[in-house]
C-alpha cells in the first residue's frame, strides 16, 4: 500500500509516552501516546477543546502548559528538556493556528534572523545576503507567496489565507525535520487549500515528518496521511488510515465519544 | 502565562551590561571644586577668551543665582549640590594640537575603546568625527578637507578665536541663558562642544559628528554645539557620548543651537548612551539638555532624530521654532528606559510663519521599573496660516512595573491650523515572543526584533553608518528585560 521506496528502514523520529499536561490546574492531555517515524504523514483529528492546539503548544514548549507526567523523546533525546528555541533549531516547527503579528518586522528580516540563529546553533556562519535572497525566490514558489507579502510586517494586515501561505512559506525556509501544522486549513478557500498543500507535497520526503491536525477531511484528500488519529479528551482514542477520515467526515465524532464513554 | 511567573521573569532584570563602564587613568586639571564667579573667570581664562564672552557667562551666571531649580517634574529628583560638582576637567598637557601624532595615545585608546577611530587610517569614512573629552575637544578629524569647500568644523572654543564674529552673533541667539536653569549654568561654565558653519549653497561632504565622553570624578559636563546652516546648504550632524560608572550621579547639562536659513536644512541625530546607573538606580548621569533649532528662512528645515538608550534622568525637549514660511520641523525619537532610570523627553514645535509644517514620531520603551514620558508642546501662532503639525506617540512596555505616560500640549491661535495627534500603549507579547522562539530566534534576541520594529520609522532617519549602532543599543538597553 505504501509506494514509497523509503518506507523500509523508517527512522524513529518523534516518541509521545503516556504525556499529561495541564494548564492552571486544568488537565488538558490525559496520557497522550504516538510514535512518528521519518517519511510519515500523521493526522491528528478531533472535536474542538480535544487538545490538539495544547499538544502542538507543548511539542513546542510553551511554558505555560505544565508537563505532569509521561516523556517526549524526539531525535533520540529528551524534548522536554530542551528550551523552544533549541527545539526549533534542532528542526521542529510549529505552523501556528493563529499567527502572530509583528509590526515593523519585514518578512525577510524576521527569516534572516531565524536561519542565522539556526546555523549559528549549528556552528554554521551566517547565510550570503545574495544566496538568503536565491533560497527566498525558490520557496516563495512552494506556496505562490506575493513577493510584496516578504517586504510588509511580519503577518500585519495579512489575511486568513495569506497569514496560513506565509506558515508553510517559513517551514519552507527553515526545511524542519518535524513539522507540525495546527489548523492551517481552517479558513482557507479552495484555491489556498490547493497551493498550501502543494507546498506541503513539495517539502515532504524520506527524512521528514508531518504532525496535521485538521478539521476536515478535505485537507487530507490533498495532504495524504499515512495514520489517522482521533484525539478526544487528551488522549488518542482512535487510529487507522486514511480510511478513518473519512469515516468521520460522514458519521461526527458522536459515534467516538459513545465508543470511548461506553469503555471507560 | 501566570502572574508568578511573569514576576520571576521579570526579576530577573539584573544583566544589563554597560559596555563603556571603563574609566581613563589620566593626569588631569581640574578646576577647583563648586561655583562661583571665580570659577567662571577661571574658566573663560583657560580658553583665552575675549573679553564680551567673559562678561556674556558672568551675566549668565549672576541670573543663574536668582534662579530655583524646577520642580515641576512627575518624579522625585534629588537635590543636586551645586558645589560638589568640578566645572572644568582636561587632560594635562593639552594645548591646541596640530597633529594627533600629539595627542594622548591613552586618550586614542580610549576613543578606539568607544568605537571612535581618530587615527588617519581608520577613520569611519565619510563622518567627521570631533572628540571631546570631560571638558575640551580633544581632536576634529577631516577639518581640512571640509575647510575646503568652506565649511567650518572645529571645537567652540576655537572657534571664539578664528570665528569670533560668528559666534557673537549667533551663541544664545536660539536658546539665551535666560531660557531655564540648566541654559544659565551652561552659559557660565560651558567649556568646550562643537562649532560649525556650512556657508550658501554648500552641501556638507559627510556627516560631521560629536563623541562626548566623560571620565573624570564628579565632574559635569557642558558643553555647547552650535550649528549655523546658511542659505541652500546641508548638512547632518550626529552626536554620541558615553561615560564611565560610577556610583555618584554626574550632571550633563548642554545646550545645542541650530539655525537654518532660507532654504536650508539640518538633521541633527543622537545616540545617547550615558550610564543609566546600576539597577538598583545607584550612579548614572542626569542628562539635563537644551536643544533648539530656528528655522530662519523660508523653506528650511530641521530635523531632530535620537535614540535614547542611556542616564539616569533624561529631560529634553529638542525643539524647532518655525519663524520662515514654509519651514518644517521634525522629531523622531526612541527613548528607552530600564531598571530605573527615567526619561522625560518630547519636543516643542513653535509655528510662527505661514504654511509651516511639524512632524513628532515619538517611541517610547519601558521596561524594569522605569518611567518613560512624552512631553510635547504644538504651538499654532496668530498670523501662522495654514500650519499643519501631525503627532504621533506610541508606548511599548516590557513587563508590567514600568510606566508610559503622554503629555501633549496643544496651543492653537489660529483657526487654519490643522493638527493632528495619535498615540497607542501596547505591551511586548508573550506570544510575539513564543512566536519568535519557534522560529530558533531566542529570547534577548526576540525582544530586539520586536523592539526594533517598533522603532522602525525613527531608526530609518538616522545615518546609515549608525542605525545599525543604534539597534544593536537597543538590544543592549534590553538586556534581561525578558525571562
Ligand atoms: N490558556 C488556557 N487556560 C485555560 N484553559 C485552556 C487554555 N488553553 C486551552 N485551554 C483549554 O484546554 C482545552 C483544550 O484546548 P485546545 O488544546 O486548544 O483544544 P483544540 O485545539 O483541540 O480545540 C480546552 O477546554 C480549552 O478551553
Ligand atoms: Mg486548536
Amino acid at each position: 500500500m505504501d509506494y514509497r521506496p523509503w518506507s523500509i528502514n523508517k527512522k524513529k523520529m518523534l516518541s509521545i509516552n503516556d504525556l499529561k499536561a495541564e494548564i492552571e490546574g486544568k488537565k488538558i492531555l490525559n496520557g497522550l501516546s504516538l510514535e512518528v517515524k521519518a517519511g510519515e504523514i500523521h493526522a491528528i483529528m478531533g472535536p474542538n477543546g480535544a487538545g490538539k492546539s495544547t499538544l502542538s503548544s507543548v511539542l513546542a514548549g510553551r511554558t505555560e502548559y505544565e508537563v505532569t507526567s509521561g516523556s517526549v523523546s524526539y531525535e533520540g533525546k529528551n524534548l522536554l528538556d530542551m528550551s523552544p528555541e533549541d527545539r526549533a533549531r534542532e528542526g521542529l516547527f510549529l505552523a501556528f493556528q493563529y499567527p502572530i503579528e509583528i509590526p515593523g518586522v519585514s518578512t525577510t528580516n524576521f527569516l534572516k534572523t531565524a536561519v542565522n540563529e539556526k546555523r549559528k546553533y549549528l556552528g554554521l556562519d551566517p547565510m550570503e545576503a545574495t544566496d538568503f535572497l536565491k533560497m527566498m525566490r525558490e520557496k516563495m514558489d512552494y506556496v505562490e507567496m506575493d513577493k510584496s507579502l516578504t517586504s510588509r510586517s511580519l503577518n500585519e494586515g495579512f489575511s486568513g489565507g495569506e497569514k496560513k501561505r506565509n506558515e508553510v512559506f517559513q517551514m519552507a525556509m527553515l526545511e524542519p525535520k518535524l513539522c507540525i501544522m495546527d489548523e492551517t486549513d481552517s479558513g482557507l478557500d479552495i484555491d489556498a487549500l490547493r497551493l498550501v498543500s502543494n507546498g506541503v507535497n513539495k517539502l515532504r520526503n524520506k527524512d521528514n515528518a508531518f504532525l496535521v491536525i485538521t478539521h476536515y477531511q478535505r485537507l487530507l484528500d490533498y495532504i495524504v496521511p499515512d495514520f489517522v488519529h482521533v484525539l478526544y479528551k487528551g488522549r488518542i482514542v482512535k487510529s487507522g488510515d486514511k480510511e478513518l477520515a473519512k469515516e468521520l467526515e460522514a458519521k461526527g465524532y458522536d459515534w467516538i465519544k459513545q465508543e470511548v464513554e461506553a469503555n471507560s | 502565562m501566570s502572574d508568578t511567573q511573569e514576576v520571576d521573569i521579570i526579576d530577573q532584570v539584573v544583566s544589563q551590561e554597560y559596555k563603556y563602564g571603563f574609566s581613563t587613568d589620566i593626569e588631569m586639571e581640574t578646576a577647583p571644586m563648586g561655583l562661583s564667579e571665580d570659577i567662571v573667570r577661571f574658566i573663560s581664562s583657560k580658553k583665552n577668551e575675549p573679553e564680551w564672552m567673559l562678561e556674556w557667562r558672568l551675566k549668565a551666571y549672576r541670573y543663574w543665582l536668582t534662579l530655583e531649580e524646577p520642580n515641576w517634574q512627575n518624579f522625585d529628583l534629588k537635590p543636586i549640590n551645586y558645589q560638589d560638582i568640578i566645572y572644568y576637567a582636561a587632560p594635562k598637557e593639552k594645548i591646541k594640537l596640530d597633529s594627533l601624532d600629539q595627542v594622548d595615545p591613552e586618550l586614542l585608546k580610549t576613543f578606539e575603546k568607544l568605537g571612535i577611530s581618530l587615527s588617519e587610517q581608520k577613520r569611519l569614512s565619510g563622518v567627521a568625527v570631533d572628540a571631546v573629552f570631560d571638558s575640551v575637544s580633544i581632536a576634529t578629524t577631516f577639518k581640512d578637507q571640509l575647510y575646503e569647500k568652506g565649511v567650518i568644523f572645529c571645537a567652540i572654543s576655537e572657534a571664539l578665536h578664528e570665528h569670533p564674529e560668528l559666534v557673537k552673533k549667533y551663541i544664545g541667539s536660539v536658546v539665551p541663558y535666560t531660557d531655564n536653569y540648566f541654559s544659565a549654568l551652561n552659559a557660565a561654565v560651558f567649556s568646550d562642544g562643537s562649532f560649525v558653519y556650512i556657508p550658501k549653497g554648500v552641501r556638507c561632504p559627510m556627516e560631521l559628528s560629536t563623541y562626548f565622553r566623560i571620565n573624570a570624578e564628579n565632574t559635569g559636563q557642558f558643553e555647547r554645539t552650535l550649528i549655523i546652516a546658511d542659505d541652500n546648504s546641508y548638512v547632518s550632524y550626529l552626536e554620541g557620548c558615553t561615560a564611565p560608572m560610577r556610583d555618584e550621579n554626574q550632571l550633563h547639562a548642554a545646550v545645542v543651537e541650530l539655525i537654518a536659513m532660507e532654504k536650508a536644512e539640518i538633521k541633527y541625530s543622537t545616540v545617547q548612551n550615558w550610564y543609566p546607573g546600576d539597577k538598583d538606580g545607584k550612579g548614572g548621569i542626569y542628562n539635563f539638555v537644551t536643544k533648539r533649532g530656528s528655522c530662519e528662512g523660508a523653506h528650511s528645515k530641521i530635523s531632530w532624530t535620537q535614540v535614547e538608550t542611556g542616564s539616569a534622568i533624561t529631560w529634553k525637549y529638542p525643539s524647532c521654532i518655525l519663524k520662515g514660511d514654509y519651514s518644517t520641523g521634525e522629531f523622531f525619537s526612541v527613548a528607552v528606559t530600564n531598571n530605573r532610570q527615567i526619561a522625560d523627553t518630547g519636543t516643542k514645535m513653535i509655528h510662527i510663519g505661514k504654511h509651516t509644517k511639524s512632524r513628532i514620531v515619538s517611541k517610547g520603551i519601558s521596561a524594569g521599573k522605569s518611567h518613560n514620558s512624552y512631553r510635547g508642546l504644538v504651538k499654532i501662532n496668530k498670523r501662522a496660516e495654514n500650519a499643519r503639525n501631525h503627532t504621533q506617540c506610541d508606548s511599548m512596555l516590557i513587563g508590567d512595573r514600568s510606566g508610559a505616560h503622554t503629555f501633549p500640549y496643544i496651543e492653537i491661535n489660529n483657526k487654519t491650523a490643522q493638527v493632528e495627534h495619535e498615540a497607542s500603549t501596547s505591551k511586548i507579547g508573550e506570544d510575539q515572543i513564543f512566536y519568535c522562539n519557534q522560529r530558533g530566534i531566542g529570547t534577548e534576541e526576540a525582544v530586539g526584533l520586536i523592539v526594533n520594529g517598533f522603532c522602525k520609522e525613527v531608526l530609518n532617519q538616522l545615518p546609515m553608518e549608525f542605525a545599525v549602532e543604534a539597534q544593536k543599543l537597543l538590544a543592549v538597553s534590553l538586556e534581561g528585560s525578558v525571562g
